[in-house]
C-alpha cells in the first residue's frame, strides 16, 4: 500500500473498523463545514453552520468514546453538545437579533480568492500533520491533519472578515478544531483541562457580548474597519 | 559570573534544585518520581496564602461593589499575597522545592522567584492605583461600576497569573494564561472610549488567536508525552515531562514548540506578533499598563521557558533556543526602531517593553549559566523599572491632562517628584549605569560576544538607537518651562521610589542569596 498516509478514506480501508470509517466521515464533514463557513456571507446561516460543526464534533467524540471505551470522552461530548451546539449559538442568535445585524457579511477579499487560499492551507496542514499521524496509535490518527486544517481555516476566516460577529464565530470554530485535534490525536485531554478551556471560551463569549453592545453604542456598526478609521480621525 | 558548571551544580543542589535524572530510567521513574519531596503542610499553607487572597479579594470586591474602602481592600489583598509569597520564598530557600495537590502545583527556584516578583509589583501597583483612580473618578472618567470592575478584575488577574506561575500542569498553565488575558481585556477597555474599545478588541482577537496556537502546542505535547507516560500518569505535569524528556518524540516536540512559541510569544509581545501591545498599554488605565508590562509579559515568557527546557532537552539540539534568539533579536530591532516614531508617552514605553522582552528572549535563547542568569536579572529589573516608569507616567499624564509627548513639558518644574522619577526611570530603562538594567544588558552583551558574535552589532545598534530616541523624548518632557498643570493630583511616591531604589540596588550589588537563587534557576533552565 503506497498511498500517502493523509488520504484517510482510502488508506487501509479493508482493515478499518466501522467506527474508524464513521470518524473519518465526521472529519470530512467538519472540513466541509469549515469551507462552507469561509464562503458564507449571511450571519444567521454562519451561526447555524457553526452549531452544525459543533454537532458533528460532538457526534465524532461520542463515536470515539463508544468504540474505545474512554469514559471521560462522554463528558467531553456532553460538554461540546451543551456549549458549542446549544448555548453559544443561542447567545449569538440573541445578540444578532438584538443588534439586528442580519445583513450580508462583507469580506475583505472576495470569496473565490479566500477559498483558494483555504485549499492551500489544507495542503499545508496535511503536510504538517503527517509526521504526527505516523506516531499516533489512535484509530482516529488520520484525522489530525483535518483537525489542523479546520483550525487554519477558522484562522483564515478571522483574518478575512471585517465584522465583529464573524470574527467571533471564527474564534469559536477554531476552538472546535482544537478540540477535534485533541480527540483525534490523544483521545482527548484530561477532563480538568477540557473544563477549563470550556470555561474560558464561555467567559470569552460573555465578554464578546458586552463588547458588541459597547462597539454598537459607540460606532452604530459592528464593522471593525469602521472602528479603526474612527480612532485615526481623533 | 562565569562560575564553573561544577560550582553551579553544587549551588543548585544547595538550594535543592532537581538533579538531572538518568534518561534511561524515564518511564519507570515517572510514577515514582523522587525529584520532589512529598508536600509538607507548612509549604501547602504558604501556597494557599499566595493563591487565596487574590481570588477571595476579587470575589469580595466584586460583591460589595465600589465603596469608599474598596481601594484599601484591594491593597490589603495584595499585601496578604505579598506576605504569603515572601514566606513561601523563604520556605523554599530553606527546605527546597515542593509539590502540592497530587503534584498539580509545585514551586522550584525558577517559579518562586517570579511569584515573589509578581506579588511585589502587584502590591505596589495597588498602592499606586488608589490615588490614581481616585483622581480619575474625581474627573468623571470612571464611575462606581467601573471601579468595581477594576478592583475585582485586578485581583482576579493577579490570581490567574500566580496560578499560572505555581502550577505544574501545562494545561492549567494554559487555562490560567487565558483567564489572565480575559481579565486584562476588561481592564484595557475600562474607559470605554472608542480608542480603548479598539485596543481591547485587538488585544482580545490577537491574543485569542495566539493562545489558541499555544493550546494546539499543548495538545501536541500531551500527545508526545502520553506515549511514554500513559494517559493516567500525569502526562501534562512538567516535572514528569522533564524527567523523561529525552524519551519524547523529537519531531512532534519541535512542532509543538513552534506552536507554543508563536502562541505564548504573542502574549510576550515578540515581533511580529506585537501589534496588540502598544495599543493595550496606551489605552488602558496606567496601573494596568504597569502590570501588563511588568508582570503579564514575564508570565508568558515563563511559559515559553518551561516549554523550551523540555524541547531542547528532548531534541538535544539548540532548536528551541535558536528560535527564541531569532524572535528575540527581531523584537529588539522592531522595538528599538519604533521608539523614535512614537507620539504618545505610553506607547513609547510599550515599544520599549517589546525591545526588552526581545532582549530577555534572546538571553534565554543563548542559554547557558551566564546568559540565563542575565535573562533572569533582566526580567527582574525590567519589571521593577518599567512599572516605576508607568507609575510616574500615570501621574504626569494626570497632571498635564494629555498623553501626547508634545504636550508634556517641564515636568521637573511642575512637579519635581514626578519629573525626577520619570527622568531616573527612563535613564534606568535605557541602560545607564549604575541601574540594574545596565548590569544585565552588559552581561547579555558580553555573553553574546563570546558565543554569538554575529548578533552583537545588531544588539549594539538597536540599543544605541533606543537610547537616542528615548533620551530625546524624555528630555523634552522633563526639562523646559512648565506647562499649566491640573490641580488635584497627589502622586503616590512610595511605589516609584521603592522600585527605583531596588533597580539601583540590583545594579550595584546583588545580594548573595539572590545570586544563588538566580544561579539555581539558571541551572534549571540549562
Amino acid at each position: 500500500m503506497n498511498l500517502p498516509a493523509w488520504l484517510p478514506a482510502l488508506h487501509d480501508l479493508p482493515g478499518l473498523p466501522l467506527a474508524g470509517q464513521l470518524i473519518n466521515l465526521c472529519a470530512a464533514i467538519m472540513l466541509l463545514l469549515a469551507f462552507a463557513m469561509l464562503a458564507q456571507r449571511r450571519i444567521v446561516t454562519l451561526i447555524n453552520l457553526f452549531a452544525l460543526q459543533g454537532a458533528v464534533l460532538c457526534l465524532s467524540t461520542a463515536i470515539v468514546a463508544l468504540s474505545t471505551g474512554q469514559s471521560h470522552l462522554w463528558g467531553s461530548a456532553l460538554l461540546t453538545l451543551l456549549l458549542k451546539v446549544i448555548l453559544l449559538p443561542w447567545i449569538l442568535h440573541r445578540l444578532v437579533h438584538k443588534l439586528s445585524v442580519k445583513w450580508d457579511v462583507e469580506t475583505l477579499f472576495n470569496i473565490p480568492t479566500t477559498m483558494l487560499v483555504g485549499i492551500g492551507l489544507v495542503i499545508i496542514a496535511f503536510n504538517v500533520a503527517q509526521p504526527i499521524s505516523e506516531f499516533a496509535g489512535t484509530i482516529t490518527r488520520s484525522t489530525i491533519g483535518i483537525a489542523l486544517a479546520c483550525v487554519m481555516l477558522a484562522f483564515l476566516m478571522m483574518i478575512t472578515r471585517s465584522k465583529a460577529v464573524p470574527q467571533v464565530v471564527g474564534f469559536m470554530s477554531m476552538e472546535n478544531g482544537l478540540f477535534f485535534a485533541a480527540t483525534s490525536a490523544t483521545y482527548g485531554m484530561p477532563m480538568v483541562i477540557e473544563l477549563g478551556v470550556a470555561l474560558d471560551v464561555l467567559v470569552g463569549m460573555v465578554i464578546f457580548g458586552v463588547f458588541f453592545f459597547q462597539i454598537r453604542e459607540k460606532f452604530d456598526s459592528l464593522d471593525i474597519r469602521h472602528l479603526e478609521e474612527k480612532t485615526k480621525q481623533e | 559570573m562565569n562560575a564553573s558548571p561544577d560550582a553551579i551544580e553544587t549551588l543548585a543542589r544547595q538550594v535543592g534544585a532537581a538533579p538531572p535524572l538518568d534518561a534511561q530510567l524515564g518511564a519507570q521513574l515517572s510514577s515514582q518520581l523522587g525529584t520532589f519531596p512529598a508536600a509538607d503542610p507548612a509549604a501547602l499553607w504558604l501556597l494557599a496564602a499566595v493563591l487565596l487572597p487574590p481570588f477571595v479579594g476579587g470575589a469580595l470586591l466584586g460583591l460589595i461593589g465600589h465603596r469608599r474602602y474598596a481601594a484599601e481592600i484591594n491593597i490589603a489583598a495584595s499585601l496578604a499575597t505579598l506576605l504569603g509569597a515572601g514566606a513561601l520564598t523563604l520556605h523554599v530557600i530553606n527546605t527546597g522545592p515542593a509539590s502540592f495537590f497530587g503534584e498539580q502545583f509545585f514551586v522550584d527556584p525558577l517559579n518562586v522567584f517570579l511569584i515573589a516578583l509578581t506579588a511585589f509589583v502587584g502590591f505596589t501597583t495597588s498602592l499606586f492605583s488608589r490615588p490614581y483612580l481616585r483622581a480619575e473618578v474625581a474627573r468623571g472618567k470612571l464611575d462606581g461600576g467601573r471601579m468595581r470592575l477594576y478592583h475585582s478584575m485586578f485581583q482576579l488577574f493577579m490570581g490567574a497569573m500566580l496560578t499560572a506561575l505555581s502550577t505544574n500542569n501545562l494545561g492549567i498553565l494554559w487555562v490560567s494564561m487565558e483567564a489572565a488575558t480575559l481579565a486584562t481585556v476588561l481592564l484595557v477597555a475600562l474607559y470605554r472610549t472608542p480608542a480603548s474599545l479598539e485596543a481591547a478588541w485587538k488585544y482580545f482577537i490577537l491574543c485569542g488567536v495566539g493562545i489558541a496556537q499555544a493550546l494546539f502546542g499543548v495538545i501536541l505535547l500531551y500527545f508526545a508525552a502520553e506515549r511514554v507516560l500513559g494517559a493516567e500518569g500525569g502526562a501534562l505535569l512538567w516535572t514528569h515531562l522533564n524527567a523523561i524528556k529525552s524519551d519524547l518524540e523529537p519531531t512532534v516536540l519541535s512542532l509543538a514548540f513552534i506552536f507554543l512559541l508563536v502562541g505564548y510569544g504573542t502574549k510576550c509581545g515578540f515581533a511580529p506578533l506585537h501589534n496588540w501591545l502598544p495599543d493595550a498599554h496606551a489605552e488602558g488605565p496606567t496601573p494596568v499598563s504597569a502590570v501588563l508590562s511588568g508582570l503579564l509579559l514575564n508570565v508568558a515568557l515563563y511559559a515559553v521557558l518551561r516549554c523550551k527546557t523540555l524541547v531542547d532537552g528532548a531534541l538535544e539540539t539548540h532548536f528551541a533556543g535558536n528560535l527564541m534568539m531569532g524572535f528575540g533579536l527581531f523584537s529588539v530591532v522592531v522595538g528599538a526602531f519604533s521608539l523614535a516614531r512614537q507620539k504618545d508617552i505610553k506607547r513609547l514605553f510599550g515599544y520599549s517593553s517589546i525591545e526588552h522582552m526581545g532582549l530577555i528572549g534572546f538571553a534565554f535563547g543563548m542559554g547557558g549559566p551566564a546568559a540565563s542568569f542575565a535573562g533572569l536579572l533582566h526580567m527582574t529589573v525590567h519589571s521593577l523599572t518599567k512599572s516605576a516608569i508607568f507609575f510616574a507616567v500615570g501621574h504626569a499624564v494626570q497632571k498635564v491632562g494629555s498623553a501626547a509627548i508634545d504636550d508634556i513639558r517641564g515636568l521637573l518644574r511642575a512637579s519635581p517628584m514626578i519629573g525626577w522619577s520619570l527622568a531616573l526611570g527612563a535613564l534606568a530603562i535605557l541602560g545607564m549605569p549604575p541601574f540594574g538594567v545596565f548590569a544585565s544588558e552588559f552581561l547579555i552583551l558580553t555573553t553574546a560576544i563570546q558565543e554569538h558574535q554575529w548578533a552583537v552589532p545588531i544588539l549594539l545598534v538597536s540599543l544605541g538607537v533606543a537610547f537616542a530616541a528615548g533620551l530625546g523624548k524624555v528630555q523634552g518632557m522633563v526639562f523646559g518651562d512648565a506647562v499649566p498643570v491640573l490641580p488635584g493630583v497627589r502622586p503616590a511616591t512610595l511605589p516609584v521610589l521603592l522600585h527605583l531604589a531596588l533597580a539601583l540596588l540590583l545594579g550595584l550589588w546583588i545580594p548573595p542569596e539572590l545570586a544563588d537563587w538566580y544561579r539555581a534557576a539558571a541551572h534549571l533552565l540549562g
